[in-house]
C-alpha cells in the first residue's frame, strides 16, 4: 500500500498519458511533468512568502502580516493581486527590449533546473547523465539576466547593484561547484538519481547520506554558504539590500516583471535548496530505517522546506556582509577550503571503511578550518582614528 | 528530431556561415571589444565543426572530435579572459577603444 | 558501422566511395532514402530552428550599434549552438558550451564594455573605414568553405547515411578519456588556464597597484 503512495503521482502521470495514442506519449508524459512543477513550485513560493514574513516577524520580535485571513495566509494572495494590478513603469530612456526580456530569461532559465531534481522515487523529469552539469549550466545562465536587468534600467543604482550582484555570483559559483564535485567523485556518477541511489543504503538503521560524513559535512556547509550567496540572500543581499541601493537591479521594476523576480529568487532559492539535499542530506531517502514506508516525495519537499526555514532563519538573524568582505571570504576563505575538501574527500577514498578515514579526514578538515579561521580572522588593528573636517 | 534527416552538410554550411559572418565582424567592427567577439564566433563555429563531424564520423566511440572541442572551449575562454584584459589595458592608455584611432605607429 | 547496411551487397559503399574525388555509385543516400519507413525531410524542423537562432544571433553580434546589445546576441548565438550540439548527442559539449560560454564568457565580454564605456555611441559610426574590403574577404572566405563543402556533399554521409545508432557517451567514459588518452592535453590545458587567469589579472591590473 505505501509502494502505491510513494508512487502515486508517476502512476497517475501513466494512467493519464495512456489515454492519448502511442506517438504522442512521451511528449505528452514530459508535458505533464513540466505542467505540475509549473503550477507547484510557484504555489510552494506563495506558501513561503506567509511563511518567511510571519518567522521574520517573530525573529524580530513582532506579528508577521495578520490581516488577510487567519494568521494573514491569504496574505500571497493579496500580494498577487496587487503585482498584477499595479502600473508598469518601465523608465522612458530604458532599453525596452533587454528591461522586458529579463525577467522572462531569469524565470526560465531557473524553471529549467528543476527538471532534473529527483523529487521522488523515479520521479525526476529527465534522467540525464550529466544532471548535474546541465543543473549548473541553467544556473549560470541566470547571471546574465540579473546584468541585463541592472543595465537595461539606466540607473546608476541598479547598474551598481547589477554588477555587484554577477560578481558575487560569479565568485561563490566555484565554492558551490566544487563542493559538488566532491559528492561526485565518490558516487561515480553526475546523475542526481545515482547520487539519491547511493545514499539510499542504512547501517544500522542510520542513512549514508554525504552529510553524515567529515568531507560531507564541509561540503554541505560550504555549499550552503554558497548557495546563500548565489541567490543574494541575506546575509550577502548586498545587492538589493533595501537600505543600501535602494531595490538594486529591480529597481526600475514595478508591478509584474518585480513579481517575476520575486518568484525568480524563491524557486532559485527553491532549486538550489533541492539540489542541495539532493547532493547532502539524501534527497528522497528516509532518515531512518523503520521509517522508509512514508512516500519518498514527502521526506524531499519536508527537507526542502526545512532548508527553505533554515533560509529565512539566517536572514532574520545575521547582519549583512559588505560587498570586500563578501567577495575575501568567498576567494579566500571558502575556495580553499572547498579545494581541501576535494583532497579530504579523495583520501576517505582511498583509506577505505574503517576507522581511519573517520579521524584523519575529520582531523584534517578542523585542523584547517581553526587554522585559516585564526589567520584570516585576526581583528585588524586600525592606527588611531583620522579626522576629516569641512573647511 | 531524430539525427538521420540532417545531412552532415547542414552543419557545415551552418559552421562555414558563422566563420564568415564572425570574421566579417572582426574585420569590420571598430571597437576592440568587437572584434574579440568576431573571434568568439570563429572559435564557435569551429567547434561546431569538431562536433559535426565526431558525430558523423567514422568512430564515435573514440571521443576524439567531442575532447577536442571540449578543450577548444577552454583554451577559448582563457583567449577571452586575456583579450579582454588587453583591451581594459589600452583603454587606460588611450581612453578609446576605437581601433581606428590607434595608429600612431603607422608610417 | 555507421552506414545502414543496405540489402544490394554491390551497392554497400566501399573505401573508395568515401574518398572525394570519386562519384560514388549508387550512393548510400539513394539506397537508404528506399530503405526508410517513412520519408523525411533533407533537414529536420529542429535543425532549421536551432541554425536559424545561431545564424541571427551571429549576424546581430556583428550588426547592430549598441555594443551591449551585441553582446546578448552573441549569448543568443551561443544558446543556439549549444542547441545544435544536443542536437548532436554531444551532451556534454552542450551543456559545457552554456555553463563555460554563457556563464563566463559572455559575462566577461559584458563586464569589458562596461569597464571601457563601449555602450556609448560612437561619433564616428561603428563600421571602420575599410569595412568593404573585410566585408569582400569574409564573403570570399564563405563562398571558398560553402562550395568546398557543397562540391563534397555527395561524399558525406547524408540523410540515410547518418548513423543510426547513437553514440552513447557517458560521462563516466569522458572522464577516463581524460585520464587515459588525453591527460596530457588535460595537463597542459590545466596549465594554460592558470597561466592565462594570473596574466589577465595582472594586465588589468591598475597600473597604480602594480607599482606599489
Amino acid at each position: 500500500m505505501f509502494e502505491l503512495l510513494d508512487q502515486i503521482f508517476v502512476l497517475l502521470k501513466h494512467s493519464l498519458v495512456g489515454f492519448l495514442p502511442l506517438w504522442m506519449q512521451p511528449v505528452a508524459s514530459v508535458l505533464v511533468s513540466v505542467v505540475v512543477i509549473i503550477c507547484l513550485f510557484p504555489a510552494l513560493f506563495a506558501l513561503t512568502t506567509v511563511l518567511e514574513r510571519k518567522g521574520l516577524g517573530r525573529i524580530q520580535n513582532r506579528i508577521g502580516p495578520n490581516r488577510t485571513g487567519p494568521f494573514g495566509i491569504l496574505q500571497p494572495v493579496a500580494d498577487g493581486i496587487k503585482s498584477l494590478t499595479k502600473e508598469d513603469i518601465v523608465p522612458s530612456s530604458a532599453d525596452g527590449v533587454v528591461h522586458f526580456l529579463a525577467p522572462i530569461v531569469l524565470v526560465v532559465a531557473v524553471f529549467m533546473g528543476f527538471a532534473v531534481l529527483p523529487m521522488g522515487r523515479n520521479m525526476a523529469l529527465v534522467e540525464m547523465d550529466a544532471g548535474l552539469l546541465f543543473f549548473f549550466a541553467m544556473g549560470a545562465s541566470t547571471e546574465l539576466s540579473v546584468f541585463m536587468a541592472g543595465w537595461s534600467s539606466r540607473n546608476k543604482y541598479s547598474l551598481l547593484g547589477a554588477m555587484r550582484a554577477v560578481a558575487q555570483m560569479i565568485s561563490y559559483e566555484v565554492p558551490l561547484l566544487m563542493s559538488s564535485v566532491a559528492v561526485v567523485m565518490i558516487t561515480g556518477s553526475l546523475s542526481l538519481g545515482k547520487i539519491v541511489e547511493a545514499q539510499n543504503h542504512y547501517t544500522w538503521g542510520l542513512p549514508h547520506w554525504y552529510i553524515f560524513t567529515p568531507w560531507g559535512l564541509a561540503g554541505f556547509l560550504m555549499y550552503a554558504i554558497a548557495a546563500t550567496a548565489e541567490t543574494n540572500r541575506s546575509p550577502f543581499d548586498l545587492p538589493e539590500g533595501e537600505s543600501e541601493l535602494v531595490a538594486g537591479y529591480h529597481t526600475e521594476y514595478s508591478g509584474f516583471k518585480f513579481a517575476l523576480f520575486f518568484l525568480g529568487e524563491y524557486l532559485a532559492m527553491f532549486s538550489i535548496s533541492g539540489l542541495g539535499t539532493t547532493l547532502f542530506l539524501g534527497g528522497w531517502s528516509a532518515p531512518f530505517e523503520f521509517l522508509s514506508w512514508v512516500p519518498s516525495w514527502i521526506w524531499f519537499f519536508s527537507k526542502l522546506m526545512l532548508s527553505i526555514c533554515v533560509f529565512i532563519w539566517l536572514r532574520g538573524t545575521l547582519p549583512r556582509l559588505r560587498q570586500d568582505q563578501l567577495m575575501n571570504f568567498a576567494w579566500k576563505f571558502v575556495l580553499p577550503l572547498t579545494m581541501l575538501n576535494l583532497l579530504v574527500t579523495a583520501l576517505w577514498r582511498f583509506l577505505g571503511p574503517g576507522w581511519e578515514q573517520w579521524v584523519y579526514c575529520s582531523a584534517i578538515l578542523a585542523l584547517a578550518y581553526v587554522a585559516m579561521a585564526r589567520v584570516g580572522m585576526r581583528a585588524e588593528h586600525f592606527g588611531p582614528r583620522k579626522y576629516r573636517y569641512a573647511e | 528530431m531524430t539525427i538521420g534527416s540532417t545531412p552532415l552538410g547542414g552543419f557545415l554550411l551552418v559552421a562555414a556561415l558563422l566563420f564568415s559572418i564572425g570574421l566579417a565582424g572582426a574585420l569590420t567592427r571598430r571597437n576592440a571589444i568587437l572584434v574579440l567577439i568576431g573571434i568568439e564566433l570563429m572559435l564557435n563555429a569551429a567547434n561546431l565543426n569538431l562536433i559535426a563531424f565526431w558525430r558523423y564520423g567514422p568512430h564515435p566511440e573514440l571521443l576524439t572530435g567531442m575532447m577536442f572541442a571540449i578543450f577548444s572551449i577552454a583554451v577559448a575562454a582563457a583567449e577571452a579572459a586575456v583579450g579582454l584584459g588587453l583591451v581594459i589595458s589600452i583603454y587606460r592608455h588611450a581612453h578609446t577603444t576605437d581601433l581606428d584611432a590607434m595608429n600612431r605607429m603607422k608610417g | 558501422m555507421c552506414y545502414p547496411r543496405s540489402h544490394r551487397r554491390d551497392l554497400r559503399p566501399t573505401d573508395e566511395d568515401l574518398s572525394v574525388g570519386t562519384l560514388g555509385r549508387g550512393h548510400p543516400a539513394f539506397v537508404g532514402m528506399q530503405a526508410l519507413e517513412r520519408e523525411r525531410l533533407p533537414m529536420s524542423f529542429a535543425f532549421t530552428l536551432f541554425a536559424a537562432i545561431t545564424v541571427a544571433g551571429g549576424l546581430a553580434a556583428v550588426l547592430l550599434k549598441n555594443t551591449v546589445h551585441c553582446a546578448l546576441a552573441l549569448t543568443v548565438a551561443f544558446a543556439g549552438l549549444a542547441l545544435l550540439f544536443l542536437d548532436l548527442d554531444a551532451q556534454f559539449a552542450g551543456f559545457a558550451q552554456i555553463l563555460v560560454y554563457i556563464g563566463a564568457v559572455a559575462i566577461l565580454v559584458v563586464f569589458a564594455i562596461l569597464l571601457t564605456r563601449g555602450s556609448e555611441t560612437p561619433k564616428d559610426g561603428v563600421f571602420s573605414k575599410n569595412w568593404f574590403a573585410g566585408l569582400v574577404i569574409a564573403a570570399g572566405v564563405f563562398a571558398v568553405l560553402g562550395w568546398a563543402v557543397l562540391a563534397s556533399a555527395y561524399a558525406l554521409p547524408g540523410p540515410g547515411g547518418a548513423p543510426t545508432a547513437t553514440p552513447t557517451v557517458t560521462v563516466a567514459e569522458i572522464g577516463q578519456a581524460l585520464i587515459s588518452r588525453y591527460v596530457l592535453p588535460l595537463e597542459i590545458v590545466a596549465l594554460l588556464l592558470t597561466a592565462a587567469l594570473i596574466g589577465a589579472v595582472i594586465v588589468a591590473m591598475d597600473e597604480k597597484e602594480r607599482a606599489r
